[in-house]
């Protein structure tokens, strides 16, 4: 188990950076799509089942899914490529790169302070249903008004 | 069950973060730099999930949830503007839409 | 009808209005009717309300239309008030201005701003009605305020002439120095009394002030200030002559009827605090007599026929203040009725021979109008004669009144009567010199155009045939007002109540037969000098070489520009004001706040630097901060 979670991460951490460096759109895309799963799998160690399946089908299938599809709209060539890998020069990650590695320092630096184990405990589709539409059932139907909005928006925003 | 440290799961999320970060600071096409939006998503709701197991609550998983509604909504909008402006600029190199400068 | 004493100023007011919002669009014989019938209206309200008061047994007449403002224990009514005084001020300026009014309907019939003249006319009027019937001062000085507002508007009336708009500035400015005075005159009385009616003032100063205590010397120089502003007294008598730069209906306005009457009544009306401030009352005097002998010898000079009437008013107010200053309130007001008579007279008849000669003002381009201008040289006769006070003409009793009552004055009688007769002596000279220059002699209209002046609004000098202009509208006035310059010295002004006493002087038949003699001498004088006649060779001989002598021609020079006074200001507070601009012409306090804007814009330009529009940037700029926020959280 705990094998499996730290294999998951190492495949998340390559597959994300392979989407960061990659030149090509559709390949990054893939690669995204591994690094969710990768992400899905910890969450089902961390004993969330649900958020598993979720991230798996909603994050990986449908999001992802959206994204291949619009980059079959536009459509992109090797045009994009060759500009995309003219742009990748080694010295524009200097700054971003240092400034990072001090936030991850900090960001570290912050976490490692409580030397405290994480023993999984399952929670289920149950548990997680009475608290969806029990206390939270406000942020659900808020987060139901978001979907709406995003939906119009991108209707009238992809409009001809 | 074994155990899994606790801070090695925020470490990971943490680091997932950054890699997302530096996708949006060093890509030029706008296609990247909302898939690395993504990333940093998606290492957010890692996190919460993490706490969620630390605490052996489900508040946690909901926030996740709720991470994922924002994902899809900010997608879908994200990509609209992407057709739009390579309808508009034929490119997708964020570059070009400095307009706004003093 | 005593309750409609607010419709008084209300008709003109409503004229006014009416002209003013229909924008001169109104026929010429429409906007006429207003302009002349609200004064009419107003004068025949006048008149009725003075037959009913004076047939009353009431001394006075208060009318509260309502509360004007409401501040603390400070409560200013819009409150008339009627008595004796009040009623002869109504009429002057009802019956004049309406007289006045008639006139200027033909006068300016071909002038493009008939309905705006009128609108500022009927204001005017209005203003002055407020003025004489307020029963506080703030009302008082709402009028005051009136007059000074439609004195700029009418001095400035020409305004395409930049000259015209410096007359009015300049009577605006002016009459602001003393209008200052007046109002801090006011704030000390309402702060000693804590009143501004003015019947409260009367009654509460005798009790709270002893007689020339420092207050009530301080508040009646204060009022003396505006009134002397206002009535062009010395050292504020420099506008009145700039301000013939107006149509010549409204020098009589001004003159006769309305403005510079202002002070005097200001000074009758709160005659109590001057008698508890001997000082200040004796100072009243010796500024009349100073302005009136200054005036007459200025007068003798000009050559404008207006400027020469301008002095004179000058002169006559002096005579006015003379009277105030030595007690005899009625003998003031009495002078300030005849006054209104012969002067409106005298203006209005200038006016026809202006207009007949085509916008000519020089005497001395004139000459034997006798014949052409009839009608406007019977009335100048009349009105001189009135004016140099000849035996039996409505000027003879008033000046009469006012000298007489000069020579009872206790300690300085002899001074003041000396002064007095002597300016009359001035006055018999400079106004006959007019009469005897443009009317008789030779005509000299058309003589080449040596050293005109054009300080008048029109142009249009195309020297046709001399032809009187004349009609009903103008000659009528100028027939009535002929009529009550002559009778106008049978009236009694009845004032006796308001100031509490009944004035007569006597005096032994050697001063009365002096009195008389005097100005006829002046007449003389005046005829062997300016007429051409051959008796008076030698005299004008004399004349001829003094003036140019260096020290006549000097004097003559001295004398034409006023004394100098307006030369004198300019060095005393024109040219250091002007010198402190320059020094201050960066604007020090100014150079702070522009150290301020200078700020803003270095930091907008450096600001403006971080805005590159690309969106990598303002990432980074984000991180940065979330980096640094963080550190200082987890370091710091």
């Amino acid at each position: 188990m705990i094998l499996l979670f730290y294999l998951a991460g190492a495949v998340a951490l390559i597959a994300t950076i392979s989407v960061i460096v990659s030149t090509n759109v559709v390949h990054a895309l893939v690669y995204l799509i591994i690094s969710l799963l990768a992400v899905a799998v910890i969450f089902f160690v961390l004993g969330a089942p649900f958020a598993a399946m979720l991230e798996a089908i909603v994050y990986a299938g449908a999001i992802m899914v959206l994204f291949l599809f619009v980059m079959m709209m536009l459509n992109l060539g090797q045009a994009t490529e060759d500009e995309e890998k003219a742009w990748l020069r080694p010295q524009l990650w200097v700054g971003p790169g240092l400034l990072i590695l001090v936030l991850l320092v900090q960001l570290v630096n912050v976490l490692v302070t409580q030397q405290v184990d994480v023993v999984p405990v399952e929670v289920g589709v149950r548990e997680l249903s009475v608290l969806l539409f029990g206390p939270w059932l406000l942020a659900v139907e808020l987060a139901s008004m978001l979907l709406l909005a995003g939906l119009i928006a991108a209707y009238h925003l992809a409009k001809k | 069950m074994p155990s899994i440290p606790y801070e090695h799961g925020l470490i990971l999320a943490a680091i997932l973060f950054v890699c997302g970060l530096i996708g949006v600071l060093t890509r030029r096409n706008i296609v990247f730099i909302l898939m690395s939006l993504e990333i940093m998503l998606n290492a957010c709701g890692l996190a919460f999930v993490v706490g969620s197991a630390r605490w052996g609550h489900a508040d946690g998983q909901i926030m996740f949830l709720m991470i994922l509604t924002l994902a899809a909504a900010e997608v879908a909008v994200g990509l609209g503007l992407i057709i739009q402006m390579y309808r508009r600029f034929h490119t997708v190199d964020i570059s070009v839409l400095s307009e706004m400068k003093g | 009808m005593l309750e409609w004493i607010g419709l008084l100023p209300a008709f003109p007011l409503a004229g006014f209005l009416a002209l003013v919002l229909t924008r001169g669009k109104l026929p010429r014989r429409i906007a006429g009717v207003i302009g002349v019938g609200s004064v009419g209206l107003s004068f025949a309200l006048a008149a009725a309300i003075t037959v009913e008061f004076l047939g009353s047994d009431a001394l006075s007449h208060t009318q509260v239309l309502w509360t004007w403002m409401s501040v603390g224990n400070f409560t200013p009514g819009f409150s008339f008030y009627l008595d004796g005084l009040t009623v002869v001020m109504l009429l002057i300026i009802s019956g004049v201005g309406f007289l006045i009014h008639l006139y200027s309907t033909g006068f300016m019939a071909d002038d493009p701003g008939f309905a705006r003249f009128f609108s500022y006319m009927n204001l005017f009027v209005a203003s002055m009605l407020v003025l004489v019937l307020a029963d506080n001062l703030v009302l008082l000085y709402l009028g005051w305020e009136g007059v000074g507002l439609c004195s700029y508007l009418l001095i400035g009336f020409w305004y395409d002439n930049p000259a015209n708009g410096y007359a009015a500035r300049k009577a605006f400015v002016v009459t602001r120095v003393g209008d200052t005075s007046m109002a801090i005159g006011l704030f000390l009385l309402f702060q000693q009394l804590g009143t501004l009616n003015i019947q409260e003032i009367l009654t509460l100063a005798p009790q709270q002030w002893s007689e020339g205590s420092g207050m009530v010397v301080a508040a009646s120089a204060l009022l003396l200030g505006g009134a002397v502003g206002k009535s062009a007294q010395l050292p504020l008598q420099t506008w009145l002559p700039d301000a013939m730069a107006g149509p010549t209906p409204i020098s009589a306005l001004i003159h006769a009827a309305t403005m510079v009457t202002a002070g005097v009544y200001l000074i009758a009306r709160t005659h109590v605090l001057f008698e508890l401030a001997p000082s200040v009352q004796i100072l009243v005097a010796f500024v009349g007599l100073a302005t009136l002998l200054m005036a007459g010898f200025t007068a003798l000079t000009q050559r404008d026929i207006k400027r020469i009437l301008a002095y004179s008013t000058v002169s006559q107010i002096g005579y006015m203040f003379l009277a105030l200053g030595v007690g005899a309130w009625s003998a003031a007001i009495f002078h300030l009725m005849t006054h209104a008579f012969f002067k409106a007279l005298l203006f209005l008849a200038a006016g026809t021979v202006i207009l007949s000669l085509h916008h000519e003002h020089d005497i001395f381009r004139m000459g034997g109008m006798r014949k052409k201008l009839p009608v406007a040289f019977w009335s100048f006769v009349i009105g001189s004669a009135a004016l140099t006070a000849l035996p039996f003409t409505s000027g003879f009793y008033s000046k009469d009144a006012i000298l007489l009552a000069a020579l009872e004055q206790p300690q300085y009688g002899t001074l003041l009567w000396l002064g007095g007769v002597l300016g009359a002596f001035l006055t018999a000279i400079y106004s006959f010199r007019l009469v005897f220059v443009a009317f008789f002699g030779d005509d000299h209209t058309q003589d080449a155009h040596a050293h005109h002046s054009d300080d008048h609004g029109h142009d249009d000098h195309h020297h046709g045939p001399v032809k009187e202009i004349t009609g009903f509208v103008m000659a009528a006035p100028l027939v009535i007002l002929g009529i009550l310059s002559l009778v106008g010295g049978f009236i009694t002004v009845p004032v006796d109540s308001v100031f509490g006493v009944h004035e007569e002087h006597h005096a032994s038949t050697l001063v009365h037969g002096f009195m008389i003699a005097v100005p006829i001498f002046g007449v003389l004088i005046s005829y062997l000098l300016y007429s051409g006649a051959p008796q008076g060779r030698v005299l004008q001989q004399w004349l001829k070489s003094m003036r140019e002598s260096a020290f006549g021609g000097g004097l003559t020079r001295f004398w034409f520009s006023g004394w100098g006074m307006d030369a004198l200001y300019n060095l005393l507070f024109v040219k250091p004001f002007v010198a402190l601009a320059q020094l201050n012409r960066k604007d020090l306090i100014d150079q702070f706040y522009g150290l301020l804007v200078e700020l803003a814009r270095i930091s907008n330009r450096a600001i403006v630097l971080t805005q590159t529009g690309y969106l990598r940037w303002y990432a980074i700029s984000l991180i940065g901060g979330l980096v640094l926020v963080i550190g200082i959280g987890v370091w710091a």
